[in-house]
């Protein structure tokens, strides 16, 4: 017989402690498919959050640092200019990254860190238990937003995306999908491009990727993906919103 | 050794620092300390280590907290808010048990406080800062000679018992310029062992490394916390550091560290030509506390002087040390207020003869404070002057 899938060896073999339906183990398990496909397993360095993702650096076997709540970014930036030989991805969640992180983000970005970073939008907090994150959609109902996210109170989404591609030295933005076979091949190839810039150093590589959150939506998986093709795609298009990295290449 | 030169505290700390090995800085900008970051902006890049201008303190500390991961000598400076906003990273860091160097320059506080230099965070550094149980190894330089070789002591301590180290001065002993050299040959940080708990690089030959502060199984957290204070024990066994002055016959022993003891050098001088008989302890390292050595002196003095530019943080240890074998006195200079000589050795003669009247009373402390001309006394101090 021939084994025609198996575990990726840049994942280990504790048992993930994700939801059902929740988006972070295919993530992972694309994350670490590159990983291996890349051939960085002796060099790449995982930089866990502050949220459900926690524990990330139990589930990839390579280097690994859990840093305070948003941080990620900083501390990949020491990591990477200490030692420029590794590869280092920071993976984070919308809570860590686009609230409490925002200023961390948008400056490795604006710094133009040769780094990669993993951004997982599921416009909820997940591991405190369903409070409204700064992606949670208007009306969307979260614990601390009991009647729904009120425009007037609290504000729009933000779309990091869009707002990072503003910046002259970030290289390369694309938002992704985990809801379907075919977005998340393209997940795949676009986590796959955000490590080989680095690998390349071409500089700044982001890839947000709209995952569900049946437990803290209150839904079920097949209901949670309805709202993500729905409801949050609407809100959050995909797409590539930046890739200089082509003409980097030619040395333009 | 090198050949004595006149250098201004901060820029002899950075390059004692890089003298040291040090390889990575990333800081952000905040008076009094602001030469350090200028210094490394260009001293890194010239010895191939890096410099990074952070967004924030909070950012700068995390971004310590990578380098420091990978086992590079790496340090980060500021001046005390800047020090409040580094507390998230100088815990994680205890946590984790990773070496760095952290120094702050400490200015007047709460709050913006002002510029001028003081010693308000000495409760902040000596009994770890952040949230958690945890310590820092606290260096107090007294001079720009101690400022430009501390940071090499700084890193081998906290390399020998993984803690954070960080070395606590003020904007008086960074701003000033000294006669100063280093007494250590330049650390070549290829030289230095690749620790084996560090992440990072390429590592064919190792399997994964991981730098984490966590511990949620039951029971797992406690026994972390107990085998960091295991290292804390043997840390306050080995690594007191003081110095002393005039003790052997000394009736009143005045306590004070960093530019304090600068002044109270001066004062026991000036006691000693009028009759009393002052010594002078001064704490190299705040934590751990020279307890053991102050207890002995308390029971051979007659009165204990603290003299600090706070309002008596570091007497808290001096009074857990003395125990009460005799009156342990304060001379506060609060807000960021340079002690004076004169006043010192006034205080002490008082202390000795058990008169308060010289000493620390909140109301002795207004009033004098409502009589002086700050313009004149402290000119940094002025209205308009930059923040």
């Amino acid at each position: 017989m021939n084994a025609i899938t198996k575990r990726p060896s840049a994942l280990t073999e504790a048992q993930f402690h994700y939801c059902p339906g929740c988006g972070h183990s295919v993530v992972h398990r694309l994350t670490a498919e590159v990983i291996d496909e890349l051939n960085i397993k002796d060099r790449a360095v995982v930089v866990a959050p502050v949220g459900c993702a926690v524990f990330a650096d139990k589930y990839f076997d390579v280097d690994s640092i859990q840093g305070p709540h948003g941080r990620g970014p900083a501390i990949a930036t020491g990591i990477k200019r200490a030692k420029p030989d590794s590869i280092v991805f920071s993976y984070q969640g919308d809570g860590d990254l686009a609230s409490i992180g925002m200023a961390e983000i948008v400056h490795a970005a604006a710094r133009g860190e040769n780094i990669t970073v993993i951004f997982i939008n599921n416009t909820i907090y997940g591991m405190t238990g369903g409070q409204m994150a700064p992606t949670t959609l208007v009306g969307q109902v979260a614990t601390t937003a009991p009647k729904g996210r009120n425009e007037k109170l609290q504000g729009n989404p933000i779309n990091v995306s869009e707002m990072l591609a503003q910046l002259k030295s970030a290289k390369y933005i694309e938002r992704v999908s985990s809801d379907s076979a075919p977005n998340i091949i393209k997940a795949k190839k676009a986590i796959k491009k955000a490590f080989q810039n680095q690998i390349d150093g071409l500089g700044f590589s982001f890839v947000e990727v709209l995952s569900i959150c049946p437990t803290n939506w209150g839904t079920t998986p097949l209901k949670g993906l309805d709202f993500l093709r729905e409801k949050m795609m609407a809100q959050y298009p995909l797409g590539v919103f930046k890739d200089v990295t082509a003409a980097n290449k030619e040395g333009k | 050794m090198s050949e004595k030169v006149l250098m201004k505290g901060n820029e002899a700390l950075a390059e004692g620092a890089i003298r040291a090995g040090c390889r990575f800085f990333a800081g952000y900008p905040i008076t009094p300390q602001n030469e350090v970051p200028e210094y490394m902006s260009w001293r890194q890049e010239e010895t191939g280590g890096a410099f990074v201008q952070a967004e924030s303190e909070v950012s700068a500390v995390n971004m310590l907290y990578g380098a420091a991961a990978t086992g590079v000598r790496a340090m980060t400076s500021s001046s005390s808010p800047g020090v409040s906003l580094k507390q998230e990273g100088i815990s994680y860091m205890a946590g984790a048990d990773l070496p760095c160097l952290i120094v702050n320059i400490m200015r007047g506080g709460p709050g913006l406080g002002n510029i001028a230099g003081a010693q308000g965070d000495y409760t902040q550094a000596t009994r770890g800062g952040g949230n958690g149980d945890y310590r820092t190894l606290v260096l107090a330089p007294f001079s720009v000679q101690e400022l430009a070789n501390f940071p090499k002591k700084a890193f081998e301590l906290s390399e020998k018992y993984r803690i954070p180290a960080m070395i606590l001065a003020d904007g008086i002993l960074g701003q000033m310029m000294e006669g100063m050299s280093y007494d250590f040959e330049p650390v070549d940080p290829k030289t230095l062992p690749q620790p084996a708990w560090a992440i990072g690089g390429k590592h064919a030959d190792r399997k994964r490394n991981m730098v984490f502060s966590y511990a949620l199984g039951e029971g797992e957290l406690e026994k972390m916390v107990l085998k960091r204070a295991e290292r804390y024990a043997l840390i306050e066994r080995d690594e007191v550091l003081y110095e002393e002055r005039d003790t052997q016959d000394a009736e009143v022993l005045i306590v004070a560290y960093g530019i304090s003891a600068r002044a109270s050098i001066a004062a026991m001088n000036m006691a000693r030509a009028n009759g009393v008989k002052a010594g002078l302890l001064r704490p190299i390292t705040l934590w751990p506390f020279p307890t053991k050595r102050i207890a002995e002196l308390s029971k051979k003095v007659k009165a204990v002087l603290c003299v600090e530019m706070s309002m008596g943080q570091m007497k808290v240890d001096v009074d857990l040390a003395v125990k009460g074998s005799c009156p342990v006195y304060l001379h506060a200079k609060p807000g960021a207020f340079f002690p004076v000589a004169e006043e010192i050795a006034t205080a002490a003669e008082s202390a000795l003869n058990g008169k308060k009247d010289q000493l620390f009373s909140l109301e002795d402390l207004v009033k004098n404070a409502e009589n002086k001309t700050y313009a004149v006394n402290n000119p940094i101090c002025k209205e308009g002057a930059l923040l």
